[in-house]
C-alpha cells in the first residue's frame, strides 16, 4: 500500500521533470525560429529573391546566393547519391562479412565524424589545387559530395538492413536472381527509408559552409556564373560574409537576417518534406503498391 | 526415374554435421512428409533439394542430390533455374508488398514473360490451383498485406505454383494457421499431389498422417526411418520412431 504510493509519486516527478526539460528544448526551437523569422521576414520580398546585391552588399538580393546553393547542392547530389546508394548497396547485399567490409564500414563511419572544415581543406588540397579546378562549382559540389557521401552510405544501408530476410530467400526461391530481388523486391521497399535519409542530406549539404570556403564560393561576385569551372556564392557563406566582413555590417544586418530566413525556411522545408514522404510511402507500402 | 534422390548425404554448417549420411528416394507426384523433434535437420534437408542452403556461410555437402536424375549440385546446374523446377513454401507467410497479381506474375516476371494475356491467364490459373481465387477475383489489384494470414499463406502456394514447378517443398507451411485454414490448405496439398511432388515438414502428426503418402522420421541428423505413412504411424520398425509418433518422446 506504502509501497504503491510511493512509485506513484516517484512516476509523478520523474514525468514532471522530463515534461519541463522537453518544453524548455523546444522552446529554445522556437526562440531562435522565431528570432530570425522575425527579423528576416521584413527584409524579404520579391526583389530580394530575384536580383544581385547592391551598395556593397548593404542593399539589393541574394540571388546569386541563392543560385550558388542551388548549383553547389545539386552537383553533391549528382556526384554523391549514385555513388553512395551503389555502396551501400554493395555493402549491405553483395559484400557478406569479411574484415575488409567491418573495415569499409568503420571507415566511412568515421568519415562521417570528421568536422566539415577538413573536407574542406582536403577539397581545396585535391579538386581545386591538384586537378586544377581552381574555386569553382564542381570543386565545391564534389567536396560537398564527399562530405554527404558517408550519410548516403549510411542511410541506404540502414534501410536495406530493415528489410527482413524473409522477401530474399521468398524472391529467390521463385527462381529470382539476386540482382532481379534487389530491384523488384528490396529496394522499392526500402525506397522511403532511403528517399527521407537523401532528403536531410541535402539539408545538411545546403547549409554548410566550411567545406565550399576554400573551394567554391565568393565573396562577391558581379556577375552570375556561367560554368561550373566559375566560382558562386552560396547562402550559408553570404550569411558569414555580411555578418561578419562586410563593407558596413550594420546596414547590411536586414540582409544578413534576410539570408538567414531564406536558409532556414529551405532546410525546414526540405525536413518537412523528408517526413511527409515517409508517411506517404508507409502508406503506401502497407496498404497498396 | 525418382523426382528426389539423396545419395549418402553428409551436410555440415562450418564444423556442425547436421546431416549424417542420409539416402532417400521420393517418388513423383507422392507427397512426403518429414517428421522429427525440433533441430533434427528437416529443414536443412528440404533446403538442399533447391539450393536455398546455399545462402548460408561455411555449409559443406558431401554425397550427392538429384532432382528429376539430375546432379544439382554439379558445375552446370543454374540455381535460379532449379529454383523454378522446385518450387518452395516457407513456414511465415511472406508475399511482397504488391498487390495480389503481382505477388502471384512475379515469377512470370522475373522469367522473362512479357505477354499480358497469358501473365493474366497463368495467374488465375495458379490462384484456382490455390484454392483462392473465388475469395480474392475481385481485389486482385489490392494489396496483399490486405489478406489475411491463411489467405497469405496460400498466395505463397500460389506464387510457386505460378513458375510452374514440377515439386513443391513447404516448410511447416500450416504452421502458423488457425485450424480452419490448416485443413484448407491440406485439403489443397491433396489437389496438388495429382500434378506435383510434394515434401511437406510438419510437427503435427496428424496432418503428417493425413496428407503424406510416405514419411521420413529423422532424428539428431539421421534418418531413423522411411516408409508408407501408415506403416509409420502404425508399426513402425523403430522405438525412436514408435516413441515419437505416439507422443511419447523424452
Ligand atoms: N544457418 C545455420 N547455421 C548453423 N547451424 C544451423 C543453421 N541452421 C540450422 N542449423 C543447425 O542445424 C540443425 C538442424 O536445423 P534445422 O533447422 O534443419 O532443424 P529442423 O529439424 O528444421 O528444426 P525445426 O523443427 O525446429 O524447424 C540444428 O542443430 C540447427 O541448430
Ligand atoms: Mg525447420
Amino acid at each position: 500500500m506504502d509501497y504503491r504510493k510511493k512509485r506513484n509519486i516517484n512516476q509523478v516527478v520523474w514525468f514532471s521533470t522530463l515534461r519541463v526539460m522537453s518544453f524548455i528544448v523546444v522552446a529554445i526551437l522556437f526562440c531562435i525560429l522565431g528570432f530570425i523569422l522575425y527579423n528576416g521576414a521584413s527584409a524579404i520580398s520579391w526583389d530580394f529573391l530575384t536580383t544581385m546585391p547592391q551598395d556593397g552588399m548593404t542593399k539589393g538580393g541574394i540571388l546569386p546566393a541563392i543560385l550558388g546553393t542551388f548549383y553547389l547542392t545539386i552537383g553533391a547530389i549528382i556526384f554523391a547519391f549514385p555513388l553512395g546508394i551503389l555502396s551501400g548497396i554493395y555493402l549491405n547485399e553483395y559484400a557478406g562479412k569479411g574484415w575488409i567490409v567491418k573495415l569499409i564500414r568503420m571507415m566511412t563511419n568515421n568519415l562521417g565524424a570528421i568536422p566539415s572544415i577538413v573536407f574542406g581543406l582536403f577539397g581545396m588540397a585535391l579538386f581545386v589545387n591538384k586537378l586544377k579546378f581552381g574555386d569553382s562549382i564542381i570543386a565545391g559540389s564534389l567536396t560537398l559530395g564527399l562530405l554527404v557521401l558517408p550519410i548516403v552510405i549510411r542511410t541506404t544501408e540502414e534501410a536495406l538492413k530493415q528489410i527482413d530476410d524473409s522477401f530474399r530467400t521468398g524472391s529467390l526461391a521463385l527462381g529470382a536472381t539476386k540482382f532481379q530481388t534487389i530491384i523488384r523486391v528490396i529496394l522499392p521497399m526500402a525506397f522511403p527509408n532511403i528517399i527521407t535519409g537523401l532528403i536531410l542530406s541535402i539539408g545538411r549539404v545546403s547549409g554548410e559552409t566550411a567545406p565550399i570556403m576554400f573551394t567554391a564560393v565568393a565573396y562577391f561576385l558581379p556577375h552570375l556564373p556561367s560554368s561550373i569551372y566559375d566560382q558562386v556564392m552560396a547562402l550559408p557563406y553570404h550569411l558569414y560574409v555580411v555578418a561578419t566582413s562586410g563593407t558596413d555590417i550594420e546596414a547590411s544586418r536586414p540582409i544578413a537576417y534576410g539570408t538567414a530566413f531564406v536558409l532556414i525556411v529551405i532546410v525546414l522545408i526540405l525536413n518537412l518534406s523528408a517526413s511527409w514522404l515517409r508517411k506517404f510511402f508507409g502508406n503506401k507500402v502497407k496498404t497498396n503498391s | 526415374m525418382y523426382s528426389i534422390e539423396a545419395k549418402d548425404v553428409n551436410f555440415y554448417y562450418g564444423d556442425f554435421l547436421a546431416l549424417k549420411n542420409i539416402s532417400m528416394q521420393i517418388e513423383k507426384n507422392s507427397v512426403t512428409a518429414f517428421i522429427g523433434p525440433s533441430g533434427c535437420g528437416k529443414s536443412t534437408f528440404l533446403r538442399l533439394f533447391n539450393r536455398m542452403n546455399d545462402l548460408i556461410p561455411n555449409i559443406k555437402l558431401e554425397g550427392k542430390i538429384m532432382v528429376k536424375g539430375e546432379d544439382v549440385y554439379s558445375k552446370n546446374v543454374f540455381v535460379d533455374q532449379l529454383r523454378k523446377e522446385v518450387g518452395m513454401v516457407f513456414q511465415k507467410a511472406n508475399p511482397f508488398p504488391k498487390t495480389i497479381f503481382e505477388n502471384v506474375a512475379y515469377g512470370l516476371r522475373v522469367n522473362g514473360e512479357k505477354n499480358k494475356k497469358k501473365i493474366e491467364q497463368v495467374v488465375e490459373q495458379s490462384l484456382k490451383g490455390a484454392a483462392l481465387w473465388e475469395e480474392v477475383k475481385d481485389k486482385l489489384n489490392r494489396s496483399a498485406f490486405a489478406l489475411s494470414g491463411g489467405q497469405q499463406q496460400r498466395l505463397c502456394i500460389a506464387r510457386a505454383l505460378a513458375i510452374e514447378p514440377s515439386i513443391i517443398l513447404m516448410d511447416e507451411p500450416a504452421s502458423a494457421l488457425d485450424p480452419i485454414s490448416t485443413l484448407k490448405i491440406e485439403e489443397l496439398i491433396f489437389e496438388l499431389k495429382k500434378k506435383y511432388t510434394i515434401v511437406i515438414v510438419t510437427h503435427n502428426m496428424q496432418q503428417a498422417a493425413r496428407v503424406s503418402d510416405k514419411t521420413a522420421f529423422f532424428y539428431l541428423g539421421e534418418l531413423i526411418e522411411y516408409d508408407n505413412t501408415d506403416k509409420i504411424f502404425t508399426n513402425p520398425q523403430k522405438e525412436a520412431t514408435q516413441n515419437y509418433v505416439t507422443g511419447r518422446f523424452g
